[in-house]
This record gives C-alpha cells, structure tokens and sequence, in this order.
C-alpha cells in the first residue's frame, strides 16, 4: 500500500486517524498535527506496556528491524532496541565500528546489502543530514530517522510532547522556551516543527553566533536574552552545548556560556512556578544546566528517557500497521 | 546574427577552408557546396563556454578531452576553456602541452587551457605563468579555490597584465565558508546543511576588484551566484576598474528551494557557489538584462555517478552544463523577452572571446569558420542518460525547454548536427 503522498482528507468527512499516512518516519515536517496526536495517543498504550510485569507484546514478531547507528549513541539505540523488543520484533544493531563501512563501502551499498535480507524497518542514525532521505529512495524497508545529521530526530521531539503532554495535559497554548546550540541541533528542528503544530507559544534563545536563519518564518520567537525566553514559560528544554562550539569560536568559554545562558535556580524562578525543565541528554552539568536544576523537583530528564520507549514502540507499531507481509503461501 | 558587426538579417556565409569568406546577400563561389539552413534556425558565431572542467590529465573516470569536446559541441559550443584543477594541476608548459595534444587528437571543438595563479593552486606561489602563456594558456586562476591571499592576488594581478591575459577569480572567502554545503538561508537551516553566505563570494570579489583598481590588471569574476557580488561588480565598472564577470544558468534558472523538493537532498542540486534564493537569481537576470554581466559560461564540472550517489554533505560540488546552456538561455532569458538573440550571442559567442583574446565571436570575413546555428523553437527535453558527457550529473533531468541547437560548425567543418531541426549537412 503506498499511501505516501496522500492528500488529507476533508476533517469533517475523516474517520478517526488509525495510521500514518507516511511508509517513512523521515522527520516531523511530513507528519500532519493529526498523526502526531495518533502517534501521542498510541504511545499512551505502549507505556502501559512498559508497566506490566511481562513486558511485551506479539505486534511486530517475525518483523526484522535493523538499528543502523553509524553515530554513537547509547541512549537512543537503546531505546529503540527496548521499544522493538517489547514488540516482539528481531532486532539486531549494526554499529559503525562492526560494519563495512570501515572498508571503505557507501551508505547505499550498506543500505542495499542490508535490504537484500528483507528488513521490514531500518531505523538510522547518520551524521550526514538526508541521510535517511537517500535511504528511502533505495530500500522498501520503512525507514526511521534516529537522528540524520542537523537535520531533524523527530523520535526526540516525539517524545518529548509526549512528556510535555502527560505533565501539562495538553501543548496548545504553553509557552515553551528553548535554550541551547540551535544552529547544529536537529532536536531543536524536530521540536520546534512539532510543538508549532500543537499551538504551543515556542521561544528559542541561543547566542547570536548560534542561531540559524529562517526561525521567524517557522513561527517562533528568538531571542539572545534567556531570562526573556524562561519568563513565563511553562516549559524549559536545554539543548546540549557541544566543547566543538567553543573550539568553532562560537563563543569564547564554557564558562561564560553558563554565566550568560545556562540554567541556573535563579533563571528558572522567573519561569512558572510549575513549569518543568527538559533536556534530550546527554547533559553537561554546569554548562548549560545547573546540576540543582537537573536533577531538581521540576526535571523531568529521567521522565523522557522513559517515554522515549513508548513512543518509539508507537512509532514502529504505527508504521508497520500498513504493510502485509505476514501471510506465508 | 553577428553583433560584432552590427549585422542582422537573411544573409548567405561564404566560408573557403577553415575561414569566413563573406557574408552577405546571394553569395557565390566557384565549386561551393550549398548548405540549405532552413528558415527560423539562427547562424551565429561560435559559442565559447569559457569555463569548463575537462579533468584531464588524472580523472578521467569523469570526462576526458574527448568526451567533453564531444559534449560541447553537441551543446553548441565550438570552444571551451578548461580550467587547472586536474591531477596534476595545470601549473606547467607540460600539463598545458597534454591538454592541447589531446585536444588536437579528439578534433570537434577548440580547447584552450587556463593555467593556475599558484603553483599546484597551493596559494603560496606564482605558478611560471610566461611559461603557461606560451605553452598556450589564455589566462590564469586557481578555480575551485579562490587566489589564498591578498597579496597573492596583488602579484598574479601586475604579473598577468605583462601578457595581455586576464586573472580568472574563483570568490569564495574561505573562512565564511567553512565546510558549508549550501546556501546559507532558510532553505539548508531546515534540511540541516551547512551554509555558505553569499557575502563569502562578495567579500573576495570586493578585494579582487580593488586590487585591479590598484594594479591595472584585469579580474574576471567567475560563476556568480549572489547579489552582493554583481553589485561589487557594477560599482568596480562604473568606476572602470578592468573587471569583467560570468554567471552560469543555474544560477540565473535555479534557487535553493530545489535542494528540498521534488527530490530532498538531490546531490545534483549541489554546485559550487551554491544555489541561492530568489533575489540572488533576480540579480544575475538583472545583471545580464542592463549589461553588468559580460559572460554566460556553464562551469561544467562532471563528477561520476558513484561519487554523486552518496550523502548530500559528502558529494562533490559541480554540475555539468555544456549540454544544456543554450536551452536554459534561450528558454529563460530570449522566449521571456529578457534579453534578444544578439545580447545572448554577445554573452556566449563575442565577450568570450574578448575576455581570452582569442579569436572568433564574429562572422567577419577571415574570421575562424566557427559557427553556432541555433534552433530557437526546437522543443528539448533533458535526458541526462543521453547526454554525450561522461558524467550525467545534472539538475535539468526531465525539465522541458523551447530552444536548442541545429548545427556546430568548427573550422568550417560541421562536428555537431540535429536533424530534428531540418539541418542537413
């Protein structure tokens, strides 16, 4: 069933949404509000997955997923390996350092080796951006961007509303600000693109040197003032700030990055007061977030590494929903 | 159509051997053979792409002499010349040599060899350019890479200008650029590309300008892609600084906005200068509308289809263009009501050869018998596994143009006919 380029349907003649229109989850800019919802709704069901004391479902067996990480990644891969096996999926992981790649072999040859034993899902990491872009146009595995370059972890934002979400009740109307290295992020992409779909208020803050260009024009407000960003908001998401930065002479010093950006007690007062601070992780204390913060009443770290299983388990389920390979003649 | 001597009309061309005899109305000679042009095709002087990628000597999985002269005269074009930055670099009479031997061996269209500013374009410093231009180099640059230094440029500047040949300038500010793979803008901030900044180009082009200015030498501006920089130019020739200028179709028919769709991340969309926005290819059609651009050249740069097939941050720069120019020139800029016929020939035939000193760009009697007859309602479609390149790496696979070429005449022999067109040899 290709139900790639399909065309919304009219909202009021719509049945209730119980698929992805998409074979692919290549970024958050190809989903709809509506399958966001689905994909937060689905996941609602998964985590409750997640709380039984056998924790697993049949839903993807005899499904083969690839996690095809050609970045290092601990938190992710993992979740992914979790989130399929919950589902009753084989999996297995191909990292960088086992694979051909160091011999000198190119993403589509791997990409064409790894198609030839009929996965019915790659999910990828990739430094380079369209990395999973090229690989939907050479595989009829359904691909999933675990991350591609600058581009876009739509997984992340993903999970993150999911979060948002569950301690908010809802993302329309919420002011959210994000503080952090926006010009490299692809969390920052995916979230940005998410929670403006949602109807959330979304301020980004970052020093001059690291925002990129085009922001305004996704309806968000920028700014270099973070007190201006937190004043306010309901919620608080930390982008990770590379050591790469400060060698690119984005700024001069990690320590005057924490001084003027990093989140402190202080900067987080002028928040709400039951507003909640985010961080896709991995972190750097005292860099962009104070540890008090970090791991203080109003974090929810640890809460989105947990849902980022349920939400992946959503993801897959969806995605393998509309393929219909499990008959053997 | 002939610009250089104010001659437009129905007109016979008498060409004797390798020359042009006459032009003029019901021409006769002895024993000539009559070549019927059948009405509505445009006999120009020969087109001159002076920016084109041979990569011979040392990548000739991508094109050879061969294959590219094949490839320019199938596009129109009855002369090229071909930039330095082949393995070895064309830093010495001998690579110069190579390049004119193959070129003689394969025939069809005139090559002429562009040596580099510095010596292996390493910018450090300056290549035997007396030695290059008597070899048979008609000017100098490091393309690909802009001259490193000011003070280098300063040099190649009053250096060049002992030999009557121009300093081709590649403007790109290294440090601006980075390691950037596409215009910087909105359009790579949402497919997560590194930018590069149209005043990268600007800036060296600026320098570039006032060096001229200082030293009487003459910059050519190559393959132009940001507003900024024709506005540098335009400045420089009020002035009247010796600096002439090029852009290449692409970048007056194409934006940034093709990097994200119909195909997302097409390695084929990814050119050195990058593709810009709207107001930067509004500039270059304004350019070459009211005068400032001197120059339509293709900065054909063929890469192999493996190295293009790869993640968008890891292929090469570069698209080829000799097969496609007249099209994209007679479609966008003449059957618009841009430019006439003669300003295109001014752009592709008679400043070439004014910027290179070499001959041609008119149909003068004694001229070389070196022709462009145009088809300029010949409906072309692009298809990149018919090009006669070896590369097939262009953007234009499947776009649809009124315009093309009937006939490429070099040397009073036709090397490239259509019969599509009516031309029959």
């Amino acid at each position: 069933m290709d139900v790639t380029h399909t065309a919304a349907l009219p909202h009021e003649a719509a049945p209730p949404l119980t698929a992805l229109r998409h074979k692919h989850l290549l970024g958050i800019a190809d989903l709809s509000a509506e399958e966001i919802v689905l994909v937060l709704d689905t996941a609602e069901a998964m985590k409750e997955v997640g709380q039984r004391t056998i924790k697993k479902v049949p839903t993807l067996r005899g499904r083969t997923v690839i996690n095809l990480f050609f970045e290092p990644s601990t938190r992710t891969r993992t979740s992914f390996e979790i989130a399929e096996k919950r589902l009753s999926a084989d999996t297995l992981n191909v990292a960088i350092a086992s694979s051909s790649v160091v011999k000198g072999e190119t993403l589509v040859d791997t990409a064409m080796n790894l198609e030839a034993m009929s996965p019915s899902m790659i999910v990828l990491r990739h430094a380079s951006s369209g990395a999973c872009h090229l690989l939907s146009r050479i595989c009829k595995a359904a691909i999933v961007n675990a991350g591609d370059g600058m581009h876009e972890h739509p997984t992340q934002a993903l999970l993150d509303a999911f979060t948002i979400r569950e301690r908010k009740g809802r993302l329309k109307g919420l002011k959210v600000a994000i503080v952090g290295d926006l010009l490299h992020s692809r969390v920052l992409r995916s979230n940005v693109l998410l929670l403006t779909k949602l109807g959330a208020e979304v301020w980004v803050c970052a020093p001059a040197t690291l925002i990129p260009p085009g922001l305004p024009q996704m309806g968000v407000r920028v700014t270099t003032k973070v007190e201006h960003a937190v004043e306010g908001a309901d919620v608080i998401m930390m982008l990770r700030m590379q050591l790469e930065r400060m060698q690119g002479g984005y700024f001069p010093s990690l320590r005057e990055y924490f001084t003027t950006f990093g989140m402190t007690e202080a900067r987080v007062k002028l928040a709400r007061p039951d507003a909640i601070i985010m961080h896709p992780g991995p972190i750097n204390r005292g860099v962009e977030i104070a540890s008090e913060v970090a791991d203080g009443s109003a974090s929810v770290i640890l809460d989105q590494v947990a849902n980022g299983v349920a939400v992946r388990m959503a993801v897959l389920y969806l995605l393998a929903g509309g393929t219909d390979d499990e008959t053997v003649a | 159509m002939d610009p250089a001597n104010r001659r437009d009309g129905v007109l016979d061309v008498l060409i004797d051997g390798d020359r042009i005899a006459d032009v003029g109305k019901n021409l006769t000679a002895d024993g000539a053979e009559i070549v019927n042009v059948p009405a509505g095709l445009i006999i120009c002087p020969g087109f001159i792409d002076m920016h084109v990628h041979l990569r011979e000597p040392g990548q000739e999985h991508k094109e050879t002499v061969a294959t590219g002269v094949a490839s320019a005269v199938a596009g129109g074009f009855t002369a090229v010349a071909c930039m330095p930055n082949t393995k070895p670099v064309n830093d010495n009479a001998g690579v110069t040599q190579l390049i004119l031997q193959k070129a003689r061996e394969a025939g069809l269209a005139r090559v002429y060899p562009i040596g580099a500013v510095s010596r292996g374009q390493k910018g450090e410093e300056l290549a035997d350019i007396a030695e290059l231009k008597a070899a048979g180099c008609v000017a100098v640059t490091d393309d690909g890479l802009p001259v490193a230094t000011a003070i280098l440029a300063r040099r190649a500047l009053e250096y060049t200008s002992m030999f009557d040949m121009p300093m081709i300038e590649h403007c790109e500010d290294q440090s601006l650029k980075g390691d950037g793979v596409a215009h910087e803008g909105p359009v790579a901030a949402s497919l997560g590309l590194r930018g590069i900044p149209g005043v990268a180009e600007a800036i060296t082009a600026g320098r570039d300008i006032l060096l001229a200015e200082m030293t009487g030498g003459h910059v050519h501006i190559a393959h132009m892609s940001a507003w900024t920089t024709i506005e540098a130019v335009r400045q420089g020739k009020s002035r009247g600084v010796k600096v002439t200028c090029e852009v290449c179709p692409h970048h007056f028919s194409l934006t940034d906005d093709l990097l994200a769709a119909p195909i997302a991340y097409d390695t084929n969309t990814k050119m050195n200068p990058p593709l810009r926005e709207a107001r930067d290819r509004d500039a270059m059609i304004a350019g070459i509308v009211d005068g400032t651009v001197d120059v339509i050249s293709t900065d054909h740069a063929p890469h192999h289809y493996d190295e293009k097939n790869v993640e968008f941050d890891r292929a090469p720069f570069g698209i080829v263009g000799l097969e496609t120019a007249i099209s994209i020139t007679l479609d966008k800029l003449v059957h618009t009501g841009l430019i006439g016929v003669p300003r295109m020939v001014e752009l592709m035939s008679v400043n070439p050869a004014k910027i290179l000193r070499v001959p041609g760009g008119t149909l003068s009697a004694g001229a070389p018998a070196d022709i462009t007859i145009l088809a300029p309602d010949l409906p072309v479609t692009v298809d990149k596994t018919k090009l006669v390149s070896k590369s097939k790496n262009t953007p234009y696979h499947g776009w649809s143009f009124k315009g093309g070429v009937a006939a490429t005449i070099v040397g009073g022999k036709v090397v490239y006919s259509n019969p599509a067109t009516g031309f029959l040899q």
